[in-house]
C-alpha cells in the first residue's frame, strides 16, 4: 500500500459512520441499506420518488426493491440489482444535462461524490434493501463481555469506546455526582448536609442509597412531570385571542406528578392518558388521565367556527400521540401521504379516526374533604331549587324542550335562521367560559335522550339555558317570571360548597363520520375512513372497531416496536442531555439513526422486562458508569466527537428555566417546597401581560411566590417571562427536546429581576445567619458551597473576597445605594454580601448540571 | 439542516455567542453570492410596521366609488353569500366609504383624506391592493401574515431574517419589537408573533418600550450602580473562565459574551431612548412630542434609531385596528395616531439615505367588509373581518416607488387583478433580502420547515 492510498484509507475511515464496521468479501466494504444508502436516498430522492403516491414523478419510487427496479415508463430501470450501467439511476445521477441530471439543480438538492460511490457500491452489491430499523421489534442481544465491566449498560458503551479506541472518562468527584443525580432525579439541588453525608459515606452502596431516597422523594414526581407536560403540551389557558383562563387544568398535571411518584406502570400510563373514560368501571383517577388529551387549544372568539376548532384539536391529538409514543412526525401526513415514513394520508386519518368519536368534558372530581359537605349541602339545593321551579315546571320543561329542539335542528339545517345560528354557536363558545369545561358537552348533553341524562347533566344544562335565554324566549321567560327566579337560584348556588371538577373525556353522544380531508381542508372531506393503525406496524387486537382503549393497549403490547424504544431514548436524553436516537421526536426515515443501536434495544426490553416501570429504568440508568462519569470535555474528545455520541464523557447540561428557578430559590433558603395543587403566579413586570389580550398577571402573595416553577401559571399567550426567555416551549404543541440557548435576556433575567435579587438577598441573610461570627473567608466559603456544593478553589476565593472588599467599600462610601440594596432584605444582611450572592447564583456552574 | 448540538456547537465558538452569522451560511455552501445570500440583496433590515386588527382598505387605500350608488342596499348576490359576521350580525348590506380619496404625488396614487401624511409620500410607496388570505379570524391570520402559517409554534418573520442573515448589532438584539395602541390593549396573539417557535430563543423578537423599562429587566436593581454592576461582571466573567479551563466547555465564553451584551445593551437601551440627540425638526416630524402621536412616534423614531445602529428587524405592533363598531372615530383616532409617524419614518430614511437598504412594510393581518357591521341585529358604523382582498404597502430597498399593483372588483370583495397570497408577500420580502425562500430552511421534528411553509412565488411585478 502507497503512502496515498494509505492515507486515502485513513481519511475514509474518519469519515465513516460511528458505528461498526463490516467488511465484504474482496475488501470492499459492505454497504448496508439503513445505515448507508437510506439517509440519501430520503434527503436526496424521496420528495419525488418516495411513498407520496401524489407527488410522485415519472411513476418511479425508490423506497422498495419492486420499485426502483420496475420498468419504467421510458422504458429503462432505475436500479437493476448487480448490474451499474444498466441502471438508468446511475445514468441520471453523473448526467451533465441539466435537464437530465438527478436531482434537478432547481430542488437544491444535489450528491456529493462521496454519496455517489455509496449508491454505485450498493447497486454493484446487488441493491438490498432493509425494513427501517425502527419498525422491526427491538432485538434481544446480550450485553458485549467487557472484562471488568458488569452494568449492561457499561459493557455496551465500554465495547463500543474499546473498538473505537476511545477511553471513558473517569468518575465525577462525589459532588459532582450528587448535585447530579439530585438535579436529574427531583430537579432540585441536594442540601449541604446530604452533600456530605455522601461524600463521607464509606459504605459500597452508599450511591445507590442516595438514589433510592431521591426515587422515593416526591419531588421526583415534580420533575418528570414537568418532562411529560412538555409532550402533552400543558397549559393553563384556552390560548387564541381571548385566552380564557382553564383553572382546573392543573389537575391534569397533579395527575401526572403523582403518577410518577407512584411509579404507575408506563403501559397503565398510557392506557390511562389516551383511553381512561373507556375502562370497564373507570375511576374518576382513570377518567382524569385522559386530561392528557385536554391541552389542545380552545376557540371562542365570536365567529369562529365550532367545527373547525374541534376538528383541529383532534388533528393535535392525533399528532401529539404521534409524536409521544410513535416518535413519528404524522403532522405531514394531514394534507398528504407521508413523503419519507411509510404513513399515507389513509392512514392519518384513519389514527385520527380514533379521537374523532370522543368529546371534552369534565367531571366532577372532588378534592379530599370536599364531596361529603357538598352531597349533604346539595340535598337542601336539590329541594329549594325545585321549590322555586315547581310554579313553571311544566311550562318551563316546555320551553327547554322546544330550545334543546331548535339547536338540534339547526346544526343539521344552518343558514336557514340567523338567530339560532347563533344561539347553537354561543352554546359552544360560552359553555363553561373561563371554567375550562369542554366547549362541546352542552350540545352532547342535549343529544342523549332526557331519560338517559344523569341529573348533573340536566342541571348543568337547565343552568346554561337559564343564563343564555335567546332573545325569541325573552317575553315567555318573563312571563314566566323566570327572570325572578333565577336570581334566586344564583343565590342558592352561591351558598352550595365547591365541588371541584377536572377535565376528561367522553365518548360523543352522537357518532361522527370518519373522512379523509382532501389537502388537509376540513371542508373537504374525502373518503370515508374508520379507526385503523398504520399497516407498517403490527396489527392492532380487538373485538370489532377498535376503540381509543385498544389503540393504547396497542401502544405498549409487547410487539410494538417504538413505544418502548421511543420512551427510553427519551429518559436517556434527559439523563445525558442527548437522546440514543438524537432525534427523539423522530424515529422515522429522516430521524437520526441510534448511535447504540444495540444498547436502545437493550434498554426498551429492559423497561418491559420490567414491568414498565419508569423508577427501575432510570434507576439503572443512574447506577451506571457510563452516567457517572466527569462531564469535563477533552481535547481529543472534542475533535473526535464532539457532540458526545459515544458517550465517552457525561455532558454539561444548561439547567431548564424552571430548574434555574427552583435551584436559585433553593439554594437561598426561599424555597416553598410543597408539592402539588392549583397553579400560582410568581412575581413579574405588568408590561408582560399586556403582550397578551385581557390577561392581567396578579401575583400570587405569601408563600406562594416561592413555589416551585412546574406550579407557575401557564397563560399561552403570554407565558411567564423568565420561562420564555430559558426555552421553556410554546405550550401549544407537543415538544420533545427543548432548546438550550445562551442569550443576553437570560443575563439580565438574572441580573435584574426582582425574584432572582431577592433571592441574593436572601442568600446573604442566610450565609450571615448560619455563619454568624465567623471570618469573611470562612463565610465565603459557607456561601460558596450553599450555591455549588463545592470548596471553592484559592484562586476563586481570593478573587470574590477581593470583589467583596471593593462592594463594601462603594456601599461605605454611598449609604443610600446599600440601603436600597438591602430593601426588604432580612435584618442585619450586609449590602456587599448581597452582592456577592447575585454573583454566585449568576455563576455559569450553578446554571448547570455538570 | 442540521441538529441541535452542532448548531450549539457553532454558536459558542463565535466571538459573542449569537448569531454572528447563521450557521445556515455555513451548510448552505453552494449557491450563495459574495454577500453570504442566494441573490445580490436589496435590503439590509426591515421595518415591519403592523397594522393589527386589520384596517379598513376602503377607508384608506383602495377606492370604490361605484359603491356609494349601492349604499345601504343589499350586496349583490353574485358576489358572495350574505357573510356571517365574527360577533353575531348577518352581513349583507353595502357600506360606502364616506371618506374622500384624490390622487396624489407624481405617480397618482389614489388615497384617503384620512392618511394625509402618508399620501404625500406616495412617490415612495409600492401599494399591494390584491392581498388575500383565508384566514378570518385575528390570531390564524396574524399567525400566518408573521410565521406562515395559521398555526402557533412557528417562528416569526424576524426570526427567520436573523437566522438567515445574523445579527450585526453588538448592543443590541437583531429583532426588536415595538408595541402600541389606542388604549383597547393588545388585540391578537400576542407574543407568538414574535416568538421563535421552534428556534433557540434567541432568535426571538424582544419586546422594546418606549417609555418606562426599555427591555425586560434591563435596569440594575436599585443600589447597583453601573461601576457595581461592572465589576458584577467582571468577577463573573473571571470566575467563569476559571470554570471554562476546568470543563473544557467552550459554551462557558458565549456565556460570558451573552452577560457582556447584557452590559451593553444596559447602556444602550437608554442611549436608543434618548431623544435629545435628535433636532427639534426631527422630533416635530415625527411627533414624539404630541399626545396623540407620541406612542407611535417615538416607535417609529426607535425604528430609524434601531436600523442606524445595526438591528436587522425591526417590528412595530400597532394594535387597535378592529373597528367592528365607531369605525369612524377610531379609524380617525389610529390614523392619527399613526399616519403623520410613519410618512416622519419614511421621510427621514430617505434624507438620511437609509430608505435605499432598509425595506419598509406597512400590512395589518387582513381586511375589513365592504358590507357594514350589524350588531345585536342593529346596523352599526363598523366592518368585519375581511381576507379576501385588503390592501398593505411596501417601500424603500428594492420595491418600485410611486407604485399600484393589483386591484379589487367594484365592491373590493375579491381580487380581480394579480393577487398576491401572504406567503408570496413573504418570499418577496426574503428575496429582496437576498434570500431564497425556498432554501432558507429549519430542521424540525424531521422536517425542513420554510416561513413559506408549502407555498410563496416572489412578486417580481414590484421589483425595482
Amino acid at each position: 500500500m502507497t503512502h496515498r492510498s494509505l492515507g486515502l484509507l485513513l481519511f475514509a475511515l474518519m469519515l465513516a459512520p460511528l458505528t461498526n464496521r463490516e467488511v465484504a468479501a474482496g475488501d470492499e466494504p459492505a454497504v448496508r441499506f439503513n445505515r448507508d444508502v437510506l439517509p440519501i436516498l430520503a434527503d436526496q430522492c424521496f420528495a419525488c420518488h418516495g411513498f407520496d403516491n401524489a407527488k410522485r414523478e415519472a411513476g418511479l419510487r425508490l423506497d422498495s426493491l419492486a420499485g426502483s427496479s420496475a420498468v419504467l415508463e421510458s422504458g429503462t430501470r432505475a436500479i437493476v440489482p448487480g448490474d451499474l450501467t444498466a441502471s438508468e439511476l446511475w445514468k441520471r445521477i453523473n448526467s451533465d444535462d441539466p435537464e437530465l441530471v438527478m436531482p434537478p439543480p432547481a430542488t437544491g438538492h444535489r450528491l456529493t461524490p462521496d454519496q455517489k460511490e455509496t449508491l454505485k457500491r450498493w447497486i454493484e452489491q446487488g441493491a438490498k434493501y432493509e425494513a427501517h430499523w425502527a419498525f422491526v421489534p427491538p432485538h434481544a442481544e446480550e450485553p458485549p463481555v467487557v472484562a471488568g465491566v458488569n452494568h449492561p449498560i457499561d459493557r455496551f458503551i465500554r465495547a463500543r469506546l474499546a473498538a473505537e479506541g476511545v477511553g471513558p472518562a473517569p468518575a465525577a468527584d462525589r459532588a459532582t455526582l450528587i448535585r447530579r443525580v439530585t438535579l436529574d432525579l427531583t430537579g432540585l439541588p441536594p442540601t449541604l448536609l446530604e452533600v456530605d453525608a455522601f461524600v463521607n459515606d464509606t459504605r459500597p452502596d452508599a450511591y445507590e442509597r442516595v438514589v433510592q431516597r431521591l426515587l422515593s422523594s416526591e419531588h421526583f414526581g415534580e420533575r418528570w412531570a414537568r418532562w411529560w407536560l412538555d409532550l402533552a403540551h400543558y397549559g393553563d389557558s384556552d390560548g387564541y385571542l381571548q385566552d380564557f383562563l382553564r383553572p382546573v387544568a392543573w389537575r391534569y398535571r397533579q395527575w401526572v406528578v403523582d403518577a410518577f411518584n407512584r411509579n404507575l406502570s408506563f403501559d397503565q400510563f398510557t392506557i390511562q392518558q389516551l383511553a381512561g373514560d373507556l375502562l370497564p368501571n373507570a375511576t374518576a383517577s382513570e377518567i382524569m388521565g385522559t386530561g392528557f388529551l385536554r391541552n389542545t387549544l380552545s376557540n371562542r372568539e365570536g365567529g369562529a367556527d365550532l367545527e373547525e376548532y374541534r376538528v383541529n384539536q383532534v388533528l393535535d391529538r392525533t399528532m401529539t400521540l404521534g409524536t409521544t409514543w410513535l416518535g413519528l412526525t404524522t403532522g405531514c401526513a394531514q394534507c398528504h401521504d407521508h413523503k419519507f415514513d411509510p404513513i399515507s394520508q389513509r392512514e392519518y386519518y384513519q389514527l385520527y379516526a380514533f379521537f374523532n368519536n370522543a368529546d371534552e368534558a369534565n367531571i366532577d372530581a372532588p378534592l379530599p374533604g370536599e364531596r361529603e359537605a357538598w352531597e349533604t349541602a346539595k340535598k337542601e339545593y336539590d329541594r329549594q331549587r325545585a321549590e322555586l321551579l315547581a310554579p313553571v315546571a311544566e311550562p318551563f320543561a316546555k320551553l327547554l324542550a322546544d330550545w334543546e329542539q331548535k339547536i338540534l335542528y339547526t346544526e343539521t339545517h344552518p343558514g336557514e335562521d340567523f338567530a339560532w345560528d347563533r344561539t347553537l354557536e354561543l352554546l359552544g363558545l360560552q359553555w363553561g367560559q373561563s371554567l375550562g369545561e369542554g366547549q362541546l358537552e352542552g350540545l352532547n348533553i342535549i343529544k342523549i335522550p332526557l331519560a338517559e341524562r344523569t341529573p348533573r347533566q340536566q342541571e348543568r344544562l337547565i343552568d346554561y339555558f337559564l343564563h343564555a335565554v335567546p332573545a325569541e324566549y325573552s317575553a315567555r321567560f318573563n312571563e314566566l317570571k323566570l327572570n325572578e327566579i333565577v336570581p334566586k337560584l344564583d343565590a342558592l348556588a352561591k351558598n352550595l360548597p365547591t365541588l371541584s371538577r377536572a377535565p376528561g373525556l367522553m365518548k360523543s353522544t352522537a357518532r361522527r363520520h370518519n373522512h379523509i380531508f382532501v389537502r388537509g381542508e376540513y371542508l373537504r372531506p374525502g373518503d370515508e375512513v374508520s379507526p385503523a393503525t398504520p399497516a407498517s406496524l403490527p396489527a392492532i387486537q380487538s373485538d370489532g372497531e377498535p376503540t381509543r382503549l385498544d389503540l393504547a393497549r396497542w401502544l405498549v403490547s409487547p410487539e410494538h416496536p417504538l413505544t418502548a424504544r421511543v420512551t427510553v431514548n427519551r429518559l436517556w436524553q434527559e439523563l445525558f442531555g442527548r437522546g440514543i436516537v438524537a432525534t427523539s421526536e423522530n424515529f422515522g426515515v429522516r430521524g437520526d439513526r441510534p448511535a447504540h443501536p444495540e444498547l436502545l434495544d437493550w434498554l426498551a426490553l429492559e423497561f418491559q422486562r420490567e414491568g414498565w416501570s419508569v423508577k427501575s429504568i432510570l434507576r439503572t440508568i443512574v447506577l451506571s458508569e457510563t452516567y457517572k462519569q466527569s462531564s469535563a470535555d477533552r481535547p481529543e474528545l472534542a475533535e473526535r466527537d464532539p457532540l458526545n455520541k459515544l458517550v465517552a464523557r457525561q455532558a454539561r447540561l444548561r439547567l431548564s428555566g424552571e430548574a434555574v428557578r427552583d435551584c436559585s430559590l433553593a439554594v437561598s433558603g426561599l424555597l416553598n417546597p410543597v408539592v402539588g395543587g392549583p397553579s400560582v403566579k410568581p412575581p413579574q413586570p405588568a408590561s408582560v401581560s399586556k403582550e397578551g389580550y385581557a390577561n392581567v398577571w396578579v401575583a400570587s402573595t405569601g408563600p406562594d411566590r416561592y413555589r416551585r416553577g412546574i406550579y407557575t401559571f401557564i397563560q399561552r399567550t403570554s407565558p411567564y417571562a423568565q420561562f420564555v426567555t430559558f426555552d421553556m416551549p410554546d405550550a401549544s404543541r407537543s415538544c420533545t427536546r427543548r432548546e438550550r440557548s445562551n442569550t443576553p435576556l437570560q443575563a439580565l433575567n438574572l441580573l435584574n429581576d426582582p425574584v432572582f435579587f431577592e433571592a441574593a438577598q436572601s442568600l446573604a441573610a442566610r450565609v450571615q445567619r448560619e455563619a454568624a461570627g465567623r471570618s469573611d473567608a470562612e463565610r465565603l466559603n459557607h456561601a460558596f458551597r450553599l450555591v455549588l456544593l463545592r470548596e471553592p478553589l484559592p484562586h476563586e476565593s481570593t478573587r470574590l473576597l477581593d470583589y467583596l472588599g471593593i462592594q463594601r467599600k462603594l456601599f461605605e462610601q454611598d449609604a443610600p445605594a446599600a440601603k436600597d440594596v438591602l430593601r426588604d432584605a432580612p435584618p442585619g444582611t450586609e449590602a456587599g454580601w448581597v452582592a456577592l450572592a447575585s454573583v454566585l447564583l449568576n455563576l455559569d456552574e450553578f446554571l448547570h448540571r455538570e | 439542516m442540521f441538529s441541535m448540538p452542532s448548531r450549539r456547537d457553532f454558536l459558542a465558538g463565535t466571538s459573542h455567542g449569537i448569531g454572528a452569522m447563521a450557521l445556515w451560511h455555513l451548510l448552505a455552501r453552494e449557491g450563495l453570492t459574495a454577500t453570504g445570500t442566494h441573490s445580490a440583496p436589496r435590503a439590509k433590515n426591515v421595518i415591519f410596521l403592523f397594522m393589527m386588527g386589520g384596517q379598513s382598505q376602503l377607508d384608506l387605500y383602495d377606492p370604490k366609488p361605484k359603491m356609494k350608488e349601492l349604499n345601504g342596499q343589499p350586496i349583490p348576490a353574485h358576489l358572495t353569500m350574505a357573510k356571517k359576521s365574527a360577533t353575531g350580525g348577518i352581513l349583507e348590506t353595502v357600506q360606502a366609504s364616506p371618506r374622500k380619496f384624490q390622487p396624489y404625488g407624481q405617480c397618482g396614487m389614489e388615497l384617503s383624506e384620512l392618511i394625509p401624511h402618508t399620501a404625500k409620500m406616495a412617490d415612495e410607496i409600492c401599494l399591494i391592493r390584491s392581498m388575500h388570505c383565508e384566514q378570518a379570524n385575528h390570531d390564524p391570520a396574524q399567525l400566518l401574515m408573521h410565521c406562515g402559517t395559521p398555526l402557533f409554534g412557528n417562528p416569526s418573520m424576524g426570526c427567520w431574517v436573523n437566522y438567515g442573515l445574523g445579527s450585526e448589532c453588538q448592543n443590541m438584539p437583531g429583532y426588536l419589537v415595538l408595541l402600541s395602541d389606542d388604549g383597547h390593549g393588545i388585540e391578537g396573539a400576542g407574543s407568538s408573533l414574535w416568538g421563535s417557535g421552534f428556534m433557540p430563543s434567541n432568535y426571538r423578537g424582544v419586546s422594546f418600550r418606549n417609555s418606562g423599562e426599555p427591555v425586560l429587566h434591563i435596569q440594575s436593581p436599585r443600589g447597583i450602580s453601573a461601576a457595581t454592576q461592572r465589576a458584577r461582571l467582571d468577577v463573573l466573567q473571571d470566575l467563569n473562565q476559571i470554570h471554562q479551563k476546568a470543563t473544557g466547555d467552550a459554551e462557558i465564553a458565549s456565556r460570558i459574551a451573552a452577560y457582556e451584551m447584557a452590559f451593553r445593551m444596559q447602556s444602550a437601551a437608554p442611549e436608543l431612548l434618548d431623544f435629545g440627540q435628535e433636532t427639534a425638526e426631527t422630533r416635530a416630524m415625527y411627533g414624539v412630542d404630541a399626545d396623540q402621536t407620541r406612542s407611535f412616534g417615538s416607535n417609529c423614531l426607535l425604528a430609524r434609531r434601531m436600523v442606524e445602529r445595526g438591528v436587522r428587524f425591526v417590528h412595530l405592533v400597532h394594535s387597535t385596528w378592529d373597528h367592528h363598531g365607531d369605525l369612524t372615530r377610531r379609524l380617525q383616532l389610529n390614523c392619527g395616531m399613526t399616519d403623520q409617524p410613519m410618512a416622519a419614518l419614511l421621510q427621514d430614511l430617505k434624507q438620511r439615505g437609509l430608505l435605499d437598504e432598509t425595506l419598509v412594510i406597512c400590512a395589518g393581518e387582513f381586511g375589513r367588509t365592504p358590507m357594514g357591521e350589524v350588531r345585536r341585529g342593529v346596523q352599526s358604523d363598523g366592518r368585519d373581518h375581511h381576507p379576501f382582498a385588503f390592501s398593505i404597502w411596501m417601500a424603500g430597498a428594492g420595491v418600485k416607488a410611486g407604485h399600484v399593483h393589483g386591484a379589487t372588483d367594484d365592491f373590493g370583495y375579491n381580487v380581480v387583478e394579480k393577487p398576491v397570497h401572504v406567503h408570496d408577500l413573504q418570499a418577496t420580502i426574503l428575496h429582496l433580502l437576498g434570500i431564497n425562500h425556498e432554501q432558507l430552511t429549519y430542521r424540525h421534528a424531521g422536517r425542513d420547515y420554510r416561513l413559506t411553509d408549502v407555498a410563496g412565488k416572489v412578486v417580481e411585478d414590484i421589483l425595482a
